[in-house]
């Protein structure tokens, strides 16, 4: 299980990659919502995997009697995912706002903040 | 104790809180001096205990370390914390005369606050996934403080700002899970022991890198500083003199933290690296502000070369670099934002930020001229400012490892910098203005001028009073450099003997 | 949008949301729920309600902007880790207090404090994005 995460893993960062080397900023932000699900993955991986069992623990505070996997992980995941649901969203805004200024999410041809002549 | 630690957090937020409800309210803006204000006093009181304990740390809602989150001053942070207070006083005051009406409606003061709840909480968390979180506390507050009252250029600046520093938090939280998946701790002290017990010391070399190139490009270090000269000038000039003067060091505090702290067992391979990118930080950084014209891409060009000489200071790693390298981030944060407040009044004199389009600041404004020179001069290490001090600790530092190249390009740096402020100096200040303008400070209405003047000469007496008696500065940079080199202190105040699981 | 069932789908809908929203928030003490997830399913609903009828009228039956919700979260939050203060307990400790046999506690507080938190957070991102396009 732990190999299927971490190759889906891998290639939702390839994807990220090649999305976000590209010019289009609309598709540099589904790149990074990519990679950030990538990152998540590995974290979520990182705290081991067990099957149809969850992690927690009994009434009284007594241990479960079956493996257990690490809920920390899982805990700072899904705060991860609360803040890139955040991040993202404002991005997201922004980039409609750029269209508005700009007419177009041609990440180089914005040049206003640099202009061309200034070297 | 433990409300020494929270209450410099707590305050801001509740600042922020209140200044956005009255948003709407005149005079909402005085909410967030107010908190300023109050954030200072709890500051010297955090520096006052921890000048007392060395290291003071509390847990929050008393869960024990390292399972709870941790709150933790040594010098370093302390000394931060007040800093971060004291800029946050000047730029709210400042604030008051400069930003309008529209802003404030949309809540520019509790936004102002939130980013400095933010980078305090950066400071005194003990905890690598906590200071994730403060991170984004302040990302998310300064991406609403970079659009917020921004025309078209401002949008621009902010689409590459935002999409950087994203990239620069995914791989921090990458490396902050692979850190727990391998070690099983987030806490910073159980962190230290921790990692230098791994078996698979290569694999902790890469996560170390990772958290490098993450706070490196919060840092702006060569070569990951592209957005920091992309969207420094687009702003609220009140908001590039905070970005500027706080956020780019709380990547080289948490660069210092971490590799002091955590990641100091290769030391051959990871603060080999850091040092070359602390030359070439300098010299790309002060070669750009060379070939620009204007007052603000001058001075963010100026903020990427002197990230150099922090990072100098910790890749060296010796007692004396160290202690520089804390020395001129003290000075820096100060000289930097209050080169951003004078570059906001001089672009309310004159009209402009373009060096070519200005003038005659020294003939109609002499007062602004001299207020210009301290943080000038202090930046480009005339004595007997306080840039002399940071920037001749470092040299030497570096001189004493035999390190030539190193000391070589310090110096140089600092000669080109001269040249930049000189090339500020003779077309905002000496020549005439090319339309004919006299820019006078008496064209202000007077609350205003005095809203606007009295940081300026505020933070400018700080950087003389630094320069002229640096001896107290010196011994608490160098008590917090030991403390960074010998973390057991730091250690034994978090996690109290006996209690180490 | 103009669809005749949708809207008056969306008014029975409204209601079942929020009611159920207060009941995850509740419930989440001991069980799984709490403020993040219930403030979620609140935020459904009215955004629900703003495709329906339009962001104007969503603004209108929500009466207060909701940025000033997301803060007025943050002071529920705050006012929960502050509470310790005066009773010499470590920021954000819990505290408890027993009231005609119910047992509340800042930790309540705090869970309102987010649900509140997240229901202006989002509906300010949901009306925004609405209104632009």
């Amino acid at each position: 299980m732990e190999t299927v995460l971490a190759l889906l893993s891998g290639v939702l960062t390839a994807c990220a990659v090649w999305l976000m080397l590209s010019g289009n900023l609309l598709r540099f932000l589904f790149g990074l919502l990519l990679l950030s699900n990538g990152v998540n993955l590995a974290i979520f991986a990182a705290g081991r995997l067990t099957e149809g069992a969850p992690p927690l623990l009994g009434s009284g505070g007594t241990l479960p009697g079956h493996e257990m996997a690490n809920s920390l992980p899982q805990a700072l995941l899904l705060t991860a995912i609360v803040i890139g649901f955040g991040l993202f969203a404002f991005a997201l805004g922004l980039t409609i706002r750029a269209y508005r200024a700009f007419g177009h999410l041609n990440v180089d041809r914005m040049r206003l903040a640099e202009p061309e002549d200034d070297k | 104790m433990s409300w020494t630690l929270a209450l410099p957090i707590l305050v801001p937020f509740c600042a922020a809180a209140a200044a956005f409800l009255l948003r709407n309210r005149r005079g909402s803006g005085w909410i967030s001096v107010l908190g300023a204000v109050a954030s200072v006093v709890l500051a010297i009181r955090l520096l006052l205990a921890v000048v007392e304990n060395g290291v003071i740390a509390t847990q929050m809602s008393a869960w024990d370390a390292p399972f709870g989150i941790t709150l933790a001053a040594d010098y370093l942070s302390a000394a931060m914390v007040l800093i971060t207070a004291i800029i946050s006083l000047g730029v709210s005051v400042w604030a008051m005369a400069e930003v309008g009406q529209i802003s404030t409606r949309m809540g520019w003061h509790g936004l102002f606050q939130t980013l400095i709840g933010g980078v305090t909480g950066a400071f005194l968390t003990g905890d690598l996934f906590n200071l994730y979180v403060w991170f984004e506390v302040l990302l998310i507050s300064s991406f609403g403080l970079l659009v917020i009252g921004g025309q078209r250029k401002a949008v621009d600046g902010a689409v590459k700002y935002v999409t950087l520093n994203l990239i620069s938090t995914v791989l921090f939280l990458c490396a902050a899970g692979l850190t727990y998946g391998a070690t099983g701790t987030l806490n910073m002290a159980d962190l230290h022991a921790a990692v230098a017990a791994h078996p698979d010391q290569g694999l902790m070399t890469v996560i170390a890198m990772m958290f490098m190139f993450g706070f490196g490009l919060k840092a702006a270090v060569f070569p990951l500083f592209f957005w920091l000269p992309a969207s420094y000038h687009t702003p609220h000039y009140a908001v590039s003199a905070v970005f500027a003067g706080l956020l780019t060091k709380v990547g080289v505090y948490a660069l210092m933290r971490v590799f002091t702290l955590i990641f100091v067992g290769d030391q051959g391979y990871t603060h080999e690296i850091l040092l070359w990118v602390a030359c070439l930080t300098m010299l790309s950084g002060v070669l750009g502000a060379a070939a620009q014209s204007d007052f603000r891409k001058i001075l963010s060009f100026h903020i990427v070369s002197q990230i150099g000489y922090m990072v100098l200071g910790l890749a060296l790693m010796t007692p004396l670099a160290l202690m520089g390298g804390v020395f001129y981030l003290l000075h820096h944060i100060i000289v930097k934002a209050n080169l951003f407040l004078i570059a906001g009044v001089s672009r309310r004199l004159t009209g402009s930020s373009d060096l070519y389009a200005i003038g005659g600041l020294y003939r109609s404004a002499p007062l602004l001229g001299v207020l210009f020179l301290i943080p000038a001069f202090s930046l480009a290490g005339f004595p007997p400012l306080s840039g002399f001090w940071a920037k001749y600790v470092l040299v030497k530092a570096s001189l004493d490892l035999g390190a030539w190249l190193v000391a070589f390009v310090a110096l140089l740096t600092g000669l080109l910098t001269i040249f930049s402020m000189t090339k500020i100096w003779a077309e905002a200040f000496w020549k005439p203005h090319p339309d004919g303008r006299q820019p006078a400070l008496s064209t202000i209405p007077p609350r205003q001028r005095l809203l606007l003047l009295s940081p300026v000469i505020a933070l400018a007496l700080m950087t003389v009073v630094i320069g002229l008696f640096p001896q107290p500065f010196v011994d608490f940079a160098t008590v917090a450099a030991e403390q960074l080199l010998d973390p057991s202190a730091y250690i034994a105040t978090v996690l109290p003997a006996g209690e180490a699981p | 949008m103009n669809s005749l069932i949708l809207t008056t789908g969306a008014r029975l809908l409204i209601a079942l949301f929020l009611v159920f929203s207060l009941y995850v928030l509740l419930r989440g003490h001991n069980a799984p729920g709490g403020g993040f997830i219930g403030g979620l399913i609140a935020a459904c609903g009215l955004a629900i309600h703003a495709f329906a009828s339009g962001v104007a009228e969503a603004r209108r039956a929500l009466r207060v902007d909701p940025r000033t919700i997301g803060v007025l979260g943050l002071v529920c939050a705050l006012i929960s880790g502050l509470m310790a203060l005066p009773l010499g307990a470590a920021p954000f400790a819990g505290i408890w207090a027993e009231v005609a046999g119910y047992a509340i506690s800042s930790v309540l507080l705090f869970d309102i404090g987010v649900y509140l938190a997240v229901v202006g957070g989002i509906l300010t991102l949901i009306f925004a994005l609405e209104e632009t396009l």
